[in-house]
């Protein structure tokens, strides 16, 4: 499989002098494409930070990403944004408060100079499981997962081949988390998609990725295959830790 | 369709088009705004002023400009002739001041118009791009801020020379630092919300992200200062007025009218306190009004 | 086992446009020297359940209980007196963000030594002392120095930890903990989790523990509520929770993903309006 995203030496810092932050120390991965790729760590790891740096949030202060073999320019171009998107955290705060789902939808359309606007914003809530009385619904009328459908079919509109997926589930219910998990799973069967997702739940991760990089203070600690982390071949103690933790209180 | 299902059709939670989610959500607003009694005072007044303004040729009984007989209407008490008396001139006070409400309505309007935008886009773009942009953009403002208004707005009369016109650029250039202000720290709080980030990802300008999306969220609380100003707004028209940089006699603006009666009002009492009163109620009007919309628009009220 | 908390029938209901919406329905349970469960999703009346209990509903809400009795005291028609008497040193409540329930203009050891000597009539330096102490107890390893900070400058574990520390110096016989650990990472939740366990234990205290994460839960209680849509559909025995009855538990329990899950679709909650009747 070709390597479609590839991280080298990646370092982001934040701010200067004193109060400089180095959010990212030297990571490096790579993601063939159609695979779905997990970073885990706890706040403060810096795996957010490296979806941020590779889309262009967040500076890149010394190393290289490349898509699909090509370096990223800054700021990135038009061509960058209809192959690469992003699904937030928060669906609270991740769409526009006064804006309908319509508009929504249709902005990035009218950005990339689509024209059969009508038919795509049909096809992208149909293709999230929303049906189309939700179109012109103003986001403060729909519930948490219905949200986070939104921010999917947003970021899906432009067809992208990368999904960077920012904690996608964190903030929703278990059930509607079961809902939404399930339907990124169809939709990169069906699209072909590649995934980058970003999570503190090592359960998450592991239902979703087929290869998983743990973060710790904005450096690597290990990369894991999804098998090797249900044999539990761990071979880091921070990883042995967080898998203890995940499996809940023991008491002594 | 009744009444009810207007209703029913208006808070609809799913709207089937792009217009009934437009018109569900003024509706939500307005019946929100409704509730409250005073905020409907002051809508009251500002529609009556607005009224008043378009039909003044038949609210006004005589002309405002030219007087009656000046040797037997001079100076007359407010009777059922002349509901609020005449003036030194012979003209009725009441023809006046309804002809006034257009040039109070003007200065207001055309003010709003000018100094908001103005506000708008150099706050928004001061505190989205930040940096020197920032800097830049703040300091002039500050510069105008640092003038009390109606003393800036004295100097740029003074060098326009006086006149209606000048006097409501002189305010419009003097009104929307406070604008620029507000617009900065609201969109200092926008700027790194996810929502932004998301809009910036699918490729959008700045110019885009600007006027699409963080000027929307500015512009209720622009709006309410904006309305909250209007009686500030009146007053310095007036107080132009009053010191001669305003309108120019014979035009019925209210601020003129009481710097006219000044000179006889131990004797003559309602020639300046008639034009005082309709300011008065019209600040009134605009402040009840602002206060209520504070409460309705204001995102930081809403839950 | 004498209950010290005992409730029944309790209702909570707050006022809208279409008529009061009931966000507590019928709610009955007890309360021993043990850890309770509370789990639901957003929306399932589980907060204000703790709040009605301390009286900290919002005012637009009204509570009603055909019984809320606290040690043999009537909390119904409690007064502020009684309430002031109560709220502090006799029972407690850890928020989930510690940033809005700390005094962000006063030092983490002010507050702790005035909620101290609140409940007595202890000299400053003793209070100091204790709040010291109190501190390390909670695990901080720098007492000292989360004594002078203000709530700004710790993290969210550390301040999370600072609140406990605030909360348990009154020495509560009843602490109620709203998802005071959902917003720390895993490796801290333990520690915070391992406190309230030790003050379980070693006091005697009674612990209701407010939280949207079943497993945890599972893991950490000795008896679990399952709250859906104002009321509580199932109570059972935390250890047999995998017997659970009800099929919104089941469903809560089946929809988590798991590390060493099969790799299909999870399984998804359907919900029954029948649950509601």
């Amino acid at each position: 499989m070709s390597t479609l995203v590839e991280i080298r030496d990646l370092a982001v810092t934040f701010g200067s002098g004193r109060s400089t932050v180095q959010a990212v120390r030297n990571v490096s991965f790579e993601v063939a494409a159609g695979e779905s790729f997990g970073l885990v760590g706890e706040s403060g790891s810096g795996k957010s930070t490296v979806l941020r740096a590779i889309c262009g949030l967040a500076p890149i202060t010394s190393g290289a990403i490349h898509v699909n073999g090509n370096s990223l320019k800054t700021p990135r171009d038009p061509a960058f944004y209809r192959k690469v998107q992003m699904v937030f955290q928060d669906p609270y705060g991740s769409i526009h408060p006064r804006h309908t789902i319509d508009r929504v939808l249709s902005e990035p359309l009218a950005i990339h100079g689509f024209k059969d606007t009508e038919a795509r914003i049909e096809r992208a809530l149909e293709e999230v499981g929303l049906s189309k009385g939700f179109r012109f619904r103003f986001p403060h009328q729909l519930s948490g997962g219905q949200r986070q459908r939104v921010a999917i079919a947003r970021a899906l509109i432009l067809e992208p081949q990368i999904l960077l997926l920012d904690e996608p589930t964190s903030a929703l219910d278990a059930s509607i988390q079961a809902e939404v998990l399930n339907l990124l799973d169809a939709l990169r069967v069906e699209k072909g998609l590649t995934y980058v997702l970003v999570s503190h739940d090592l359960a998450v991760v592991s239902h979703m990725c087929e290869r998983l990089m743990v973060m710790q203070h904005g450096a690597r600690v290990e990369e894991l295959t999804r098998r090797a982390l249900q044999n539990r071949a761990a071979t880091q103690v921070y990883t042995r830790q967080l898998l203890v933790a995940s499996e809940g209180f023991k008491s002594q | 369709m009744s009444a009810l299902s207007t209703r029913d059709w208006l808070l609809s939670d799913r709207p089937a088009s792009r217009r009934q989610a437009r018109l569900g959500q003024a509706y939500r607003t307005w019946s929100h705004l409704r509730a409250n009694k005073l905020a409907m005072v002051g809508l009251g007044i500002v529609v009556v002023l607005i009224l008043m303004a378009i039909f003044a040729n038949i609210i006004a009984p005589y002309d405002p400009i030219r007087g009656g007989d000046l040797r037997t209407e001079r100076l007359l008490p407010p009777s059922w002739a002349h509901l609020m008396g005449t003036d030194d001139q012979a003209r009725d006070i009441f023809s006046r001041i309804v002809h006034g409400s257009r040039l109070t309505l003007m200065v207001v309007a055309l003010v709003a118009v000018i100094a908001t935008p103005i506000g708008l886009a150099v706050g928004t773009t001061a505190g989205y791009f930040g940096g020197w942009v920032d800097t830049v953009l703040m300091r002039i403002t500050d510069i105008f801020l640092a003038f009390p208004r109606l003393i800036l707005a004295l100097a740029f009369v003074a060098a326009l020379g006086p006149g209606i016109e000048n006097a409501i650029i002189a305010i419009a250039i003097t009104s929307w630092p406070p604008y620029a202000r507000l617009a900065r720290a609201e969109t200092l709080t926008i700027r790194d919300a996810d929502y932004i980030a998301a809009i910036r990802l699918q490729g959008a300008g700045s110019t885009r992200i600007i006027w699409g999306h963080v000027v929307p969220l500015c512009l209720s609380s622009v709006i309410v200062r904006v309305t909250l100003d209007m009686a500030g707004i009146i007053l310095t028209a007036a107080g132009l007025g009053f010191l001669g940089l305003g309108a120019q006699p014979p035009q019925p603006e209210w601020g003129a009218m009481i710097a006219a009666g000044r000179r006889f009002m131990i004797d003559f009492w309602w020639v300046a306190t008639m034009p005082g009163i309709a300011i008065f109620v019209v600040s009134l009007g605009f402040n009840l009004l602002g206060d209520g919309l504070r409460d309705v628009l204001d995102p930081k009220g809403e839950t | 086992m004498s209950d010290m908390l005992q409730i029944e029938g309790m209702n909570v209901a707050f006022p809208s446009r279409n008529g009061p919406v009931r966000v507590v329905r019928d709610v009955s349970f007890t309360l021993g020297r043990e850890r309770l469960g509370i789990v639901g999703e957003s929306g399932s009346g589980k907060s204000q359940t703790g709040r009605a209990i301390l009286g900290l509903t919002p005012a637009s809400g009204t509570v009603t209980a055909d019984r809320l009795s606290f040690d043999g005291i009537d909390l119904r028609h409690a007064s502020a007196r009684t309430w002031r008497t109560l709220r502090g040193p006799r029972m407690s409540m850890i928020m989930q963000d510690p940033k809005y329930s700390l005094n962000p203009v006063m030092t983490i050891g002010r507050q702790i030594v005035e909620a101290y000597r609140r409940r007595g009539d202890a000299t400053r330096a003793d209070a100091r002392d204790r709040a010291v102490a109190m501190l390390e107890a909670v695990q901080i390893r720098d007492p000292e120095r989360v004594f002078n900070a203000y709530p700004h400058e710790l993290s969210g574990g550390m301040g999370q930890r600072a609140m406990i520390a605030m909360m348990l110096i009154a020495e509560p016989d009843l602490l109620i903990a709203d998802e005071v650990t959902s917003a720390l990472d895993v490796t801290v939740q333990l520690d915070v989790l391992r406190i309230l366990d030790d003050l379980v234990r070693d006091r005697g205290m009674g612990l209701i523990f407010i939280s949207h994460d079943l497993r945890l839960v599972s893991s950490f209680c000795d008896r679990v509520l399952v709250m859906y849509a104002g009321r509580v559909v199932e109570e059972i025995a935390a250890r047999d929770l995998h017997k659970a009855q009800h099929p919104y538990t089941q469903g809560l329990l089946n929809c988590l993903p798991q590390i060493d899950g099969p790799n299909v679709p999870l399984q998804t909650l359907t919900r029954d309006p029948a649950w509601l009747a």
